[in-house]
C-alpha cells in the first residue's frame, strides 16, 4: 500500500488496495524453501525409519506453508480467503483419516500374491 | 532481469474500468480473488482424492513402495523441485512488477516463468522415457521382464521432444512472417513460444545429462545392476508393482497437465502485458493466474518427496 500514489478523489473507484511483497520477502521465500527441499533431500540419505514419512509430511507442509501465506498473500488478504483454504484441508483431512481407518479394518486388501 | 522501477507517465497501463455490476474496482478485485480460491480448494480436494489414493495402496503395500522407489531419479526430482520454485518466485514477483507498473519486469518475469515450466516438462519428459523404455509401466502393462532399451534410438524421449521441435520450427517461422508484415505485439509472442520451446529441449538435455551421470553408463548398467541385485537377494518383482506405476503416472500426468496449462494462461498474461494491458488499477489477471501456479507448485512439494524419497 505504501508504494501507491495517494488516490485523487475521481479516481478512488478505480483504486485497489493491496499489498505488493518486498523484493526482501520474495527472495527470503525463495532461500528458505531451497534450504527446506535440501533438507528433505538429504535426510533421504539416513534412514530414519517409521519417523521418515512424518518427519517428511513436516518439511513438505512448512514449505507449503511458506507458498500459502508469502506468494500466496495469504497474511495479507482478508482472513475469509484462509478459512476457504482452511476448510479444504480440514475436507481433505477428514477424507483421509476415515478412509485409512476403513481400509485397516476390511477386506479391501488386494491379493499380493 | 530487469526489476528496477520503471515506471513514468507515459507507459501507464491502458486504464479499466470495472464491469457494469461491481461498484468499485475494488469490489471486482475481491470477487474474482474469492472465486479464484474457491476454484483453488476445488484442486486441492481433486489431487486429495489421489493422495488419498496413494496413502491407502501405500498403507497396505509398503513392500510394493520400497520396491518401485529404487527405480525413481531423485537427483531429477529434486532438481524439479527447484526449478518448479525458481517459477514461483518469478511469477510473484510478476505480480510485483503489474501492481508496481513496471511493465519490462512484468515481461521478463512472465517470459521467466514460461521458461521454467517448459524445462521442468523437459525433464520429465526424459523420467517418463527411462520408465516407458524400462517397461516401469502402470498395471496391466508393467513388463519390467521386457525392457526396450536395446533399441539404437531412444524413440520415446524422441516423441515426447517432438511437438517442442516443431513449435521451435512454427515459431520461428511465425517471428519471421510478423516481423515482415510488422506486427510487434504478435513477434513478441512468437518470440516467448521459441523460449519455451528452447527450454523444452534445454530441459531434456539436462535431464538425459544428469541421469548419465547419477547412473553411470546409462540405463543399460542401471538395468544390469537391478537384475544382479534382484538375484541377489532374492528379491522378486512384487505382484503389484505396475500399482505404484499407475499412482506414479496419474499423479505426476495430472500435475505435468497442470503445468501445460498454466503454460497456457501465462501466454495469455504475456500477450496482455504487450499490449500494456496491466498495471496498478488492474493486475488481477496477473494475481489470480499467480495463485494458479503456486498451488501447481504446492502439489508438487508434496508429491516430489512422498513418490520420490520416503523409502520406509
Amino acid at each position: 500500500m505504501s508504494n501507491k500514489p495517494n488516490p485523487t478523489a475521481n479516481e478512488s473507484a478505480n483504486t485497489l488496495h493491496t499489498h505488493v511483497m518486498s523484493p526482501k520477502t520474495l527472495l527470503a521465500v525463495f532461500g528458505a524453501l531451497l534450504v527446506l527441499t535440501g533438507l528433505t533431500a538429504g535426510a533421504s540419505a539416513f534412514h530414519l525409519g517409521t519417523y521418515e514419512i512424518w518427519f517428511t509430511i513436516a518439511i513438505a507442509s512448512a514449505k507449503a506453508s511458506l507458498v500459502l501465506i508469502y506468494f500466496m498473500h495469504l497474511r495479507y488478504d482478508s482472513s475469509f480467503n484462509s478459512i476457504i483454504f482452511l476448510t479444504a484441508v480440514v475436507c481433505l483431512a477428514i477424507f483421509l483419516a476415515l478412509t485409512l481407518a476403513d481400509t485397516d479394518h476390511s477386506m479391501l486388501r488386494l491379493p499380493s500374491s | 532481469m530487469n526489476m528496477q522501477p520503471t515506471t513514468d507517465a507515459a507507459s501507464a497501463a491502458v486504464p479499466h474500468s470495472p464491469s457494469h455490476h461491481f461498484q468499485t474496482a475494488q469490489q471486482e478485485f475481491d470477487a474474482g480473488k474469492l472465486g479464484m480460491w474457491l476454484f483453488l480448494i476445488t484442486e486441492v480436494l481433486f489431487f486429495g482424492g489421489l493422495f488419498v489414493a496413494y496413502a491407502v495402496y501405500r498403507d497396505n503395500h509398503p513392500e510394493v513402495f520400497t520396491y518401485a522407489q529404487q527405480y525413481l531419479n531423485k537427483t531429477l526430482g529434486a532438481l524439479n523441485t527447484v526449478v518448479l520454485i525458481c517459477s514461483s518466485l518469478t511469477m510473484a514477483w510478476a505480480v510485483r512488477c503489474a501492481q508496481l507498473n513496471q511493465r519490462r519486469g512484468l515481461k521478463w518475469c512472465l517470459l521467466l516463468t514460461l521458461t521454467f515450466a517448459s524445462l521442468f516438462l523437459g525433464v520429465k519428459a526424459v523420467e517418463y522415457s527411462a520408465k516407458w523404455d524400462e517397461g516401469l509401466l502402470w498395471a496391466g502393462s508393467f513388463a519390467l521382464e521386457h525392457p526396450q532399451h536395446a533399441r539404437l534410438l531412444p524413440v520415446s524421449l524422441l516423441v515426447l521432444s517432438a511437438p517442442a521441435a516443431l513449435g521451435l520450427v512454427l515459431a520461428t517461422l511465425a517471428t519471421g512472417f510478423f516481423r515482415l508484415v510488422s506486427r510487434p505485439a504478435m513477434m513478441g509472442l512468437s518470440l516467448a513460444a521459441i523460449a519455451t520451446c528452447v527450454a523444452f529441449l534445454v530441459g531434456v538435455g539436462v535431464g538425459v545429462g544428469v541421469s548419465q551421470l547419477s547412473s553411470p553408463g546409462g540405463s543399460k548398467v542401471a538395468t544390469a545392476e537391478q537384475v544382479v541385485h534382484q538375484e541377489a537377494s532374492g528379491d522378486e518383482t512384487p505382484h503389484l508393482a505396475g500399482v505404484f506405476f499407475s499412482i506414479y503416472f496419474t499423479m505426476t500426468g495430472i500435475h505435468a497437465i497442470h503445468i501445460l496449462a498454466g503454460i497456457g494462461v501465462i501466454f495469455w498474461l504475456y500477450w496482455g502485458s504487450l499490449q500494456n494491458r496491466f498495471g496498478s488499477t488492474y493486475f488481477a489477471p496477473v494475481d489470480f493466474v499467480g495463485l494458479y501456479w503456486h498451488l501447481v507448485d504446492l502439489v508438487w512439494i508434496y508429491l516430489f518427496p512422498l513418490l520420490y524419497l520416503i523409502q520406509s
